[in-house]
């Protein structure tokens, strides 16, 4: 379809290297002077989007990567380290790991593009195919990826996945080993995951190429599902297509920004705020939320072989979807039945991605079994029956005869039908959620200044939590991301430096060995970080009754609780992410004694309202009037339990306010982008359409 | 891609003293990484472990075939469960023995599997009695 290049350079040096390397006349003919069908609409725009965001990810994962440690034991630190101290670090760390989930959601919509329009049909089959394959490895690069910070929910992520493969009869354990290097997920397993995660991408990068290049021979299928016959049909690429991707991309930036700035956490699992631990496995193990469909047909089949089985099923049978469905007709827009089953079949695998994430016991396994049922049935019985029995509408004769005809009415009934199914499965989704039983007690929602999108810290709010910190909690609890100089960093506590020094020259900080080599004691300095009040976890523990005291720094990352359905979907509008806070503020506030009736506490704890299990080996840590403030605030617990919240919301992200900050300026930035992508584009496609 | 030399070498066999161990607890240990319950089983369990019929267990093995004769009360089992690898908690599930937060695995008190995804027994790890009360794994 692209042909020889009419590509003519005048300069003389390009002339040169044009004669020797044609590269020019290759950037032209795929990306100028390609004709691309000009009924394209805006999903066909994520194919750009994907090629930006491998870009991205790519971009910013090099740059992380000069800051990472891959060793076990340091790992989970080098990444708060690369968050907190490095220029820009914790932008590139958003931007990598919301960028993982954005890359999925293109990828996505993507494949439910090529599904609905038919683009793997004759003579798109290898296309699709190679899609497949990058799918696959993207796959593979983000579970590695996810490894990498080494957090609880790593470390047992892993220990699943790798799992899988012990299904497999006579060698599974043998390759298991080779997956770990040891006898067990550890440090040789995430050398080699980093490894690994380094090199995908380029792979992908590679496969990316056929498969654009696999698209330029077979040329872009379209809406009308019908093949460019004439000139009339299409549009040169540029500037057509690419102001057109450029609008689309801008649009996606805007969504991707509004994670990078000020939802970073929301797809991601606190319990990765905790460092991995393989003494403990986390309740509830999740994998990222773009592998739950597949992860809730793992977990529906009973059988250990047969689930994993059916997972790689799931994927691979994409690659026979070119022969599965012989349908002549390549676009849904002219097949009544199987446009409907299109949209069913999309809410088939957003709930299985639901379910995915709810506990396997009971009505989930159940619902679990019917959809994987669906999903299979969908590709295996359903696409080749309706071939046979479906009566397709007639197709317009050419592209440009699809363009006019579109001029006239607008295809009002695919949006509705989305709708209607969307809320169906919103319902549907509403009421599995509604059959759970209410148990623990949900911590109520505090009001937060730092809440929002230009939410601050209240500065006397966080020197109050700093105060009751020192002098209540850091008996037991370690504070040790966090180093003295960090109390006069801009959008902080608001110390001078001089201050934060003093501060620093309280503590008494273990240093050496000395020339006789000694260990000695000195005074701190602001470089320092907050010492931990016991040498190590085992020595916490047994002071403790058992229940080593958590280190602090992370603490409102690290806890949350379920929101459940729909609020979680509000809250993604709203910005609510003060789970962390709620929390804190309501576990120092929930202990009651004597407990309430009918409730017996193990010797040796205490009740706490809104504990887990409510058994807390900590007892009832702040009374009224425990510590005093200078600037008359109320010595009551509510008050320190505020203070200690806002402060420890400090300690888990310093930068908080120059995220919100900068997100600002990017937002204005990208709506004034897109506005003018929106009419220069309009102005390029005045006579096209 | 195998394990290296020194991760082989720091998978050697160690000792475990059971002395501290009373009837009814337990102690985890880590060998080659890896989690390994020693249980100081209580009659009641034993006798439990030894009442079901063995043909009805998804992976039939008798209690006599899962610990050392002369040392019934020990149970020694590493500690991961068969499904995908998560630990099971001790003294938890329906059959006083193991049960698996992840995906719900639930183990009797010989480390037998008796409901859930899981298609095998807690494996046992290879170990002997060097004396009544100390054990050497590996």
């Amino acid at each position: 379809m692209s042909g020889p290049s009419d590509y003519q350079p005048t300069n003389p040096t390009l002339k040169w290297i044009e004669r020797r390397l044609p590269i020019m006349g290759l950037v032209h003919s795929s990306f100028v002077a390609y004709p691309t069908p000009r009924n394209l609409n805006y999903w066909w725009t994520f194919g750009a989007i994907l090629s930006l965001m491998l870009g991205l990810q790519i971009l910013t994962g090099v740059i992380l990567a000069m800051h990472y440690t891959p060793n076990a034991d340091l790992a989970f630190r080098s990444v708060e380290g690369l968050v907190r101290d490095v220029n820009y670090g914790w932008l590139l760390r958003n931007m990598h790991a919301s960028g993982a989930s954005m890359f999925f959601l293109a990828v996505y919509i993507h494949m439910f593009r090529g599904l609905y329009y038919g683009s793997y049909k004759e003579p798109r089959e290898i296309l699709w195919i190679l899609g497949v394959i990058i799918y696959l490895l993207m796959m593979a690069t983000g579970f590695m990826g996810y490894v990498l910070p080494w957090g609880q929910m790593s470390f047992w992520g892993a220990t699943v996945i790798t799992n899988l493969f012990s299904a497999i009869p006579y060698f599974g354990e043998s390759i298991v080993t080779l997956l770990w290097g040891g006898y067990s997920v550890g440090n040789p397993t995430l050398n080699r995951f980093f490894s690994l995660h380094y090199l995908l991408p380029f792979v992908i990068a590679g496969v990316v190429v056929l498969h654009v290049w696999a698209l330029h021979v077979a040329g872009q299928n379209n809406p009308a599902g019908v093949e460019a016959k004439t000139e009339k049909d299409t549009v040169p690429f540029t500037p057509y297509a690419t102001i057109k991707d450029a609008f689309g991309i801008s649009c996606f930036l805007i969504f991707f920004a509004w994670f990078i700035f000020y939802m970073p956490n929301y797809l991601g699992d606190a319990d990765n705020y905790i460092p991995a631990n393989p003494g403990v496995t986390p309740t509830h193990i999740v994998p990222e939320w773009y592998y739950l469909p597949f992860y809730a047909i793992l977990r529906s089949i009973p059988n250990k072989l047969a689930g994993v089985i059916a997972m790689f099923s799931a994927i691979l049978v994409l690659a026979f979807l070119p022969w599965l469905d012989t349908a002549r007709t390549r676009s849904s827009k002219y097949r009544p039945l199987a446009k409907q089953f299109f949209w069913i079949f999309v809410v088939i695998c957003v709930l299985l991605g639901y379910l995915g994430a709810q506990p396997p016991e009971g009505i989930y396994v159940i619902a679990g079994r019917v959809l994987t049922f669906c999903y299979f049935a969908y590709f295996l019985i359903l696409l080749p029956l309706l071939s046979r029995i479906e009566k397709p509408r007639p197709l317009p004769n050419s592209i440009a005869d699809d363009v006019l005809a579109k001029a006239g009415g607008k295809a009002v009934p695919m949006v509705s039908t989305a709708i209607v199914l969307a809320l169906a499965g919103a319902l549907l989704a509403g009421g599995v959620q509604g059959a759970r039983a209410e148990e623990s007690n949900v911590p109520p929602s505090q009001k937060w200044s730092f809440a929002g999108p230009v939410g601050k810290f209240d500065r006397g709010s966080l020197q109050r939590g700093l105060k009751v910190y020192k002098e209540v909690c850091s008996a037991c609890h370690a504070l040790s991301y966090i180093a003295f100089r960090n109390l006069a960093d801009p959008g902080g506590p608001g110390y001078s430096e001089a201050q934060a020094a003093a501060f620093a020259a309280d503590y008494k900080i273990k240093d050496g060995p000395n020339d006789q080599g000694e260990m000695f004691e000195r005074p701190g300095r602001p470089a320092d970080y907050f010492p931990s009040p016991f040498p190590n976890e085992q020595a916490a523990r047994a002071a403790n009754g058992g229940a080593a005291p958590p280190d602090l720094s992370l603490i409102t990352k690290a806890r949350s609780y379920e929101r459940g359905f729909p609020q979680f979907i509000f809250d993604f509008f709203t910005q609510f992410q003060e789970q962390g806070p709620n929390y804190v503020d309501a576990i120092l506030q929930g202990f009651e004694d004597p407990p309430p009736a009918g409730v017996t506490i193990p010797d040796g704890s205490y009740y706490n309202k809104y504990f887990p299990g409510h058994a807390i080996k900590m007892p009832k840590p702040l009374s009224d009037g425990q510590v005093t403030f200078d600037d008359g605030s109320p010595a009551t617990v509510a008050q320190y339990a505020k203070d200690v919240a806002t402060f420890l919301t400090w300690t888990a992200e310093p930068h908080m306010e120059a995220r919100k900050r900068l997100g600002l300026q990017v937002f204005v930035f990208l709506i004034l982008f897109a506005g003018l992508m929106y009419f220069t584009k309009k102005k390029v496609w005045a006579d096209a359409h | 891609m195998n394990p290296d030399a020194s991760t082989i070498a720091a998978g050697a066999p160690i000792e475990v003293d059971l002395t501290p161990i009373a009837e009814g607890q337990d102690i985890k240990v880590f060998w080659r990484g890896k989690p390994i319950y020693i249980m100081n089983r209580t009659k009641k369990q034993i006798e439990e472990a030894r009442s079901v019929p063995v043909a009805s267990l998804p992976d039939p093995q008798t209690d006599q075939a899962r610990v050392k004769a002369g040392h019934d009360q020990w149970l020694v089992v590493i500690g991961i469960c068969t499904h995908l690898g998560c630990i099971p908690i001790a003294h938890e599930g329906n059959y006083d023995g193991f049960f698996c937060p992840c995906h719900g695995s639930q183990y009797d008190s010989s480390g037998r599997i008796r409901q859930g995804p899981a298609p095998l027994n807690l494996a046992v790890p290879p170990y002997q009695f060097v004396s009544d009360s100390k054990i050497q794994i590996g």
